[in-house]
């Protein structure tokens, strides 16, 4: 551990530390524009020179492995000159158009400026100006803003895997551009409008829309994978403006997924704003809460706890659905399930449906294998740590299931299923790479354990997870990575199918024939509607959606921004999010809703406000009151040894744009989803 | 003066053969496996005690340089670099000494390569350099065919391979680290240093990258012992060097001569002397574009040796010596190599970037005189916050000819700012 003096303070740090972060140590601000902790050095920004004894220039702190007794000095007259000089540099070509510029407030030259800036220029040439760039439907471009960091650069080489920007032309005339022009082709791609130090790169859905210092900031939670990436909405108003990552080192980092931050527009379209009642005529109506709440009593009265089902959504907090299952339980039905796709989930041993290593945990896996999911698509956040773990380690990885792209090389074991059987026994070459690695890991997605034999297919998951000693004391190499936000809060709070209970197959084949009579969608639009048909219908959600769509009573509820909530993301991590603004028109908190309803049926719930909704939740299950951590799981029998299917496994998403109630009804969302298909038709036609 | 019997290359004007004979016939490649012999440390020693040092600019004491290359070959290979991107305006001895003395060249990588522990050798050539290319190619296939290089080079046990690399003519990748960036087929940009490329230089793996003269005079020091070439010059400025004389003089060559030569005796022997003679010199830039220019008061008594430049605030850079006369629009010289600065910055990194170009454009007005008084020295401010602030030494180049003209020539940019004022108020 070197030990260095910065302004006659001595500070020890780590070793490989640079001269910049011994500077901070001591507690010396440096300025800088290039540098940043996720990205590699490039030290072309030059603001961050610092003196050091002997040197006869000043030094580039960022690039500067600090060293035993080094001397800086970072407040000498000479380094005072050197970042002048290079911040007057940096504005000579700079536009002048704060006033018109969407990073204005939050803009690091602007911050810079105000500590190195003169207050007029020297420059009286005709500055550069630069053509913009097309970069896709997410990321507007001002290039003549651009100060060539090359964090952008950075960031799509390095951390999203697609190395589709690069620096054209040479000296004053360098141009970050996609070459192509085309849209960046990463589910992270919007993750350099935050890198982007000036106005170069921009959000194109939030372009002009608010300045910074006007919008209401709240620390919440995303739902739009089931990762719980932490975010900070801004609201304004009602209406939430923007969706912006949170540093949270142990799930997201600083990056979140195009999905997550572009979505929101879908919160403002199709929405669900006072409770609907179909008429005679077969036409949704416009009610009154208290016609609604009598009308589902009524109709729950009718179709008996035998008769009655719920299915819930993916993207509910915990206690929405602790109030739905308490309504259940006090009404005396069974027929419940959270497992909306279909997923051969084991409820009774919470290690068979987690994401046991930790997102965490990835950085240290020395051997992968990925069945049947995508995680590039399905969680692109955590593939980004995996594409790490690759370049750091050159971790082997094997896949099977389609084929795809995730930004790593992997060994494609096809998407024939029956090859598990050949690992499982220890013949296959892979398994060999599992059992001698030290911390194998095992991915189980969505696109295995929905199928039929998906309960087999965990079987032999844990079976290659016990032949190739994937679980010791510490560490749990067996991973599920689920696609809905709620999946594991949902097992948590033990929202499956009763004693005699039906799951969600069985539910919808029991609306089809006549012996489930009433089913209550609680923000579930993944079903098969047509199944649904004959019963009765209420919706309970947010969007028009298709489960609006089949509803005999729609009653609305509050999106993941307008509410408070606990979320379990599929590490089994509890963490908090938090309402930005509130829903819209009549539309209420689910578990009021479903309070609510209780009280008309006599059946009253035992909470009256969402503190004691929450207590009520956290005592039932109580490892969902410890925020920020994940409760430990035992190791225990799961899964089944019947034959596997001889069909071609896929993946839990086929695309990533429009998953959910949200996402389908965000325009940007698809504006996304159609660029992308047309850079794709534009590569297969070359 | 040089004598002859001292002269290194002795087929730099491409009289005689250049071919594998001819160069057999000067001595090269005469017993390589002999030193080879002496062991990887006698090598280098040799060329320590030589005081030989670096001919691509900046002087580092060669032998010196080689030793920091590790001395046990570890997981990763070492490789020697030859620098022939000669681009430094104003310089043209490495185009000879490969046009004429390629065999001189590759005897001297595989004699490097050898000290260095290195099977391999990379050439990286200018872009431009097209027949000297092929030249050079045809040089190669020759010592190949003749077991010089290759499997056991020269009969000496030593394996050893020597690649010819192209480059796109860019002058920046003569940078050693753009150099190995643009030669590993990525964008020409300078790396940041440390790591040095001794440590981690091509593929991740040490690396020494020498100038084609520097490597072209290792066999006959060999040869000859390092004290013969430490005993031509003066201490610490040892051995002989080619120097390129253009410009306003009567007869542009390229010369070999011993280093501590004055200037005056330099041009007036081997390039016929200043057009017009001594006295219509105006001034001499001593070492290539980038150093700053000497007026003729300066030149009188100048000696050409890395330390007497370097005492009068310039340098010997490669020693292409650039002659002006009176004739030359000074104001207008600058103008234009600052323009070449612009034009070959690489953009990375931002003092050069936006330094050079703001420049040019202040030098290009003051060759008209379009320019207030005060804008001389804001020209001169803003050459000192490029110099000494970039991730290499181009930004220190470009501004190094700006400050010698503001230093020496101040009056004539003033000059030329009150005669633009007279005619523009004549004309109001």
């Amino acid at each position: 551990m070197p030990k260095l003096t910065v302004n006659g303070i001595e500070v020890e740090v780590e070793n490989g530390a640079s001269v910049l972060q011994a500077c901070e140590e001591a507690g010396f601000e440096i300025p800088r524009f290039c540098y940043h902790e996720r990205l590699s050095i490039a030290g072309n920004c030059r603001m961050c020179l610092v003196d050091m004894e002997r040197a006869p220039k000043p030094i580039a702190s960022c690039a500067m492995p600090a060293a035993d007794g080094m001397v800086i000095d970072t407040q000498s007259e000479r380094v005072k000159k050197a970042r002048e000089g290079v911040m007057e540099f940096l504005l000579v070509n700079h536009p002048l158009d704060c006033p018109i510029c969407d990073q204005g407030g939050e803009c690091d030259l602007q911050d810079q400026a105000m500590g190195y800036g003169e207050d007029s220029s020297r420059y009286v040439e005709n500055k550069r100006a630069v053509d913009e760039k097309h970069m896709g439907p997410l990321i507007k471009t001002v290039m003549t803003r651009c100060i060539h960091c090359t964090r952008c650069v950075r960031f799509a080489t390095e951390v999203a895997g697609v190395p589709e920007l690069g620096a054209i032309g040479r000296g004053e005339n360098m141009e970050i551009t996609t070459y192509l022009e085309k849209t960046l082709a990463s589910e992270l791609s919007a993750n350099v409008i935050d890198l982007c130090p000036v106005g170069a790169l921009t959000s194109r859905p939030y372009a002009f829309v608010a300045r910074p210092w006007e919008l209401n900031k709240v620390e919440s939670i995303d739902v739009m994978d089931a990762q719980g990436a932490n975010i900070r909405v801004d609201a304004r108003g009602g209406q939430v403006m923007r969706v912006m990552p949170r540093l949270n080192e142990q799930v997201n980092e600083e990056w979140i997924s195009d999905k997550a931050r572009y979505a929101i527009d879908g919160l403002r379209r199709q929405r669900l704003d006072t409770p609907y009642i179909r008429d005679k005529s077969g036409r949704l109506q416009k009610a009154s809460w208290d016609d609604a709440l009598a009308a589902v009593g009524a109709a729950l009265k009718k179709a008996k706890a035998k008769g009655t089902a719920a299915i819930i959504g993916d993207q509910l907090d915990g206690e929405a659905i602790f109030a739905m299952k308490s309504l259940m339980d006090k009404i005396g039905s069974p027929h419940r399930d959270c497992r909306q796709d279909g997923a051969k989930l084991n409820p009774k041993v919470r290690a068979s449906y987690l994401f046991n290593s930790t997102i965490e945990g990835a950085d240290e896996a020395d051997a992968i294998l990925i069945i049947g999911s995508n995680p590039r698509i399905e969680a692109p956040v955590m593939n980004a740590r995996i594409r790490r773990n690759h370049l750091m380690n050159k971790v082997a990885i094997a896949h099977i299931g389609s084929q795809a792209d995730l930004t790593y090389p992997v060994k494609y074991l096809g998407d024939d299923i029956a090859v598990l059987e050949e690992i499982a026994a220890g013949t296959h070459a892979f398994a060999k790479t599992l059992a001698k690695a030290k911390k194998p890991m095992i991915i189980l997605g969505n696109g295995a354990l929905t199928r039929k034999d998906g309960a087999a297919i965990l079987g032999r998951a844990k079976t290659i997870a016990d032949n190739t000693k994937m679980v010791t004391a510490e560490w749990n190499g067996f991973n599920v990575l689920h696609t809905a936000a709620s999946r594991v809060a949902a097992m948590d709070l033990g929202f499956v199918p009763g004693k005699d209970g039906l799951d969600t197959q069985g539910i919808l084949k029991g609306a089809n024939d006549g012996t489930i009579k009433l089913v209550w969608l609680l923000g579930a639009d993944e079903v098969d509607m047509s199944a649904l048909e004959k019963a009765f219908v209420i919706y309970q959600g947010h969007h028009g959606d298709k489960g609006a769509g089949v509803a005999d009573i729609i009653l609305p509820g509050a999106a993941y921004t307008e509410k408070d909530g606990t979320f379990v993301n599929f590490e089994g991590r509890v963490q908090r999010g938090a309402r930005a603004a509130f829903p819209p028109g009549e539309a209420k908190d689910d578990w009021a809703i479903i309070r609510a309803v209780s009280a008309v049926i006599n059946k009253t719930l035992p909470f009256d406000n969402a503190a004691d909704c929450h207590a009520a939740m956290v005592e039932a299950v109580p490892h969902l009151g410890a925020l920020d951590e994940i409760a430990p799981a035992k190791w225990a029998k799961f899964g089944t040894s019947t034959k596997l299917l001889a069909e071609p496994v896929g993946a839990g998403l086929d695309q990533f744009y429009m998953t959910c109630p949200i996402s389908r009804a965000s325009e940007t969302m698809a504006d996304c989803l159609r660029a992308s298909k047309a850079d794709a038709n534009l590569m297969a036609a070359e | 003066m040089l004598a002859d019997k001292d002269r290194i290359f002795t087929n730099i004007y491409g009289w005689h053969d250049s071919g594998l004979t001819g160069a057999k016939a000067r001595g090269d490649w005469d017993k390589t496996a002999d030193i080879l012999k002496r062991g990887h440390e006698d090598v280098i020693e040799e060329v320590k005690a030589s005081g030989l040092r670096g001919r691509g600019g900046a002087g580092f004491p060669t032998g010196l340089k080689w030793s920091f290359m590790p001395k046990e070959v570890g997981a990763r290979p070492h490789y020697l670099v030859v620098n022939a991107d000669e681009s430094e305006p104003g310089t043209c001895k490495d185009r000879d000494i490969i046009r004429h003395e390629p065999h001189k060249l590759l005897e001297g990588c595989l004699v490097a390569g050898f000290a260095m522990r290195a099977h391999a050798a990379y050439i990286y050539i200018r872009g431009e350099f097209v027949n000297e290319a092929r030249k050079l190619e045809a040089a190669i296939a020759e010592a190949y065919d003749a077991g010089l290089i290759g499997k056991n080079a020269s009969g000496s046990g030593w394996d050893f391979d020597i690649y010819l690399h192209r480059g796109a003519g860019a002058y920046i990748c003569g940078e050693e680290t753009a150099l190995l960036e643009s030669l590993e087929g990525r964008k020409g940009q300078p790396r940041l240093k440390p790591p040095f490329p001794a440590g981690v230089g091509l593929y991740g793996c040490p690396t020494t990258i020498n100038n084609v003269e520097s490597i072209a005079v290792v066999p006959t020091i060999m040869r000859r012992g390092g004290a013969w070439f430490a005993g031509l010059g003066k201490e610490n400025n040892t051995g002989t060097k080619l120097f390129c004389i253009s410009g306003h003089v009567n007869n542009p060559c390229n010369v070999e001569e011993e280093m501590g030569i004055p200037l005056k005796e330099l041009i007036e022997k081997h390039a016929g002397g200043v057009r017009g003679g001594w006295d219509n010199l105006l001034a001499i830039i001593p070492g290539g574009s980038s150093t700053p220019m000497m007026p003729r008061d300066v030149c009188d008594t100048m000696t050409m040796d890395f330390d007497a430049l370097r005492n009068a605030g310039t340098g010997l850079g490669t020693a292409g010596i650039i002659v002006m006369d009176k004739s030359t629009d000074i104001v207008r010289a600058i103008s234009r190599i600052s323009y070449f600065y612009k034009h070959e910055s690489c953009g990375q990194c931002t003092p050069c970037r936006e330094g050079t170009g703001w420049m040019y454009r202040m030098m290009d007005r003051l060759v008209r005189g379009e320019a207030e008084e005060y804008e001389i020295d804001t020209l001169y401010q803003v050459t000192k916050q490029v110099e000494g602030h970039t991730i290499c030494a181009l930004g220190d180049a470009a501004a190094w000819p700006i400050q010698g003209l503001i230093k020496h020539f101040r009056p004539e940019i003033e000059r030329r700012i009150a005669m633009r004022k007279s005619v523009v108020d004549a004309a109001q």
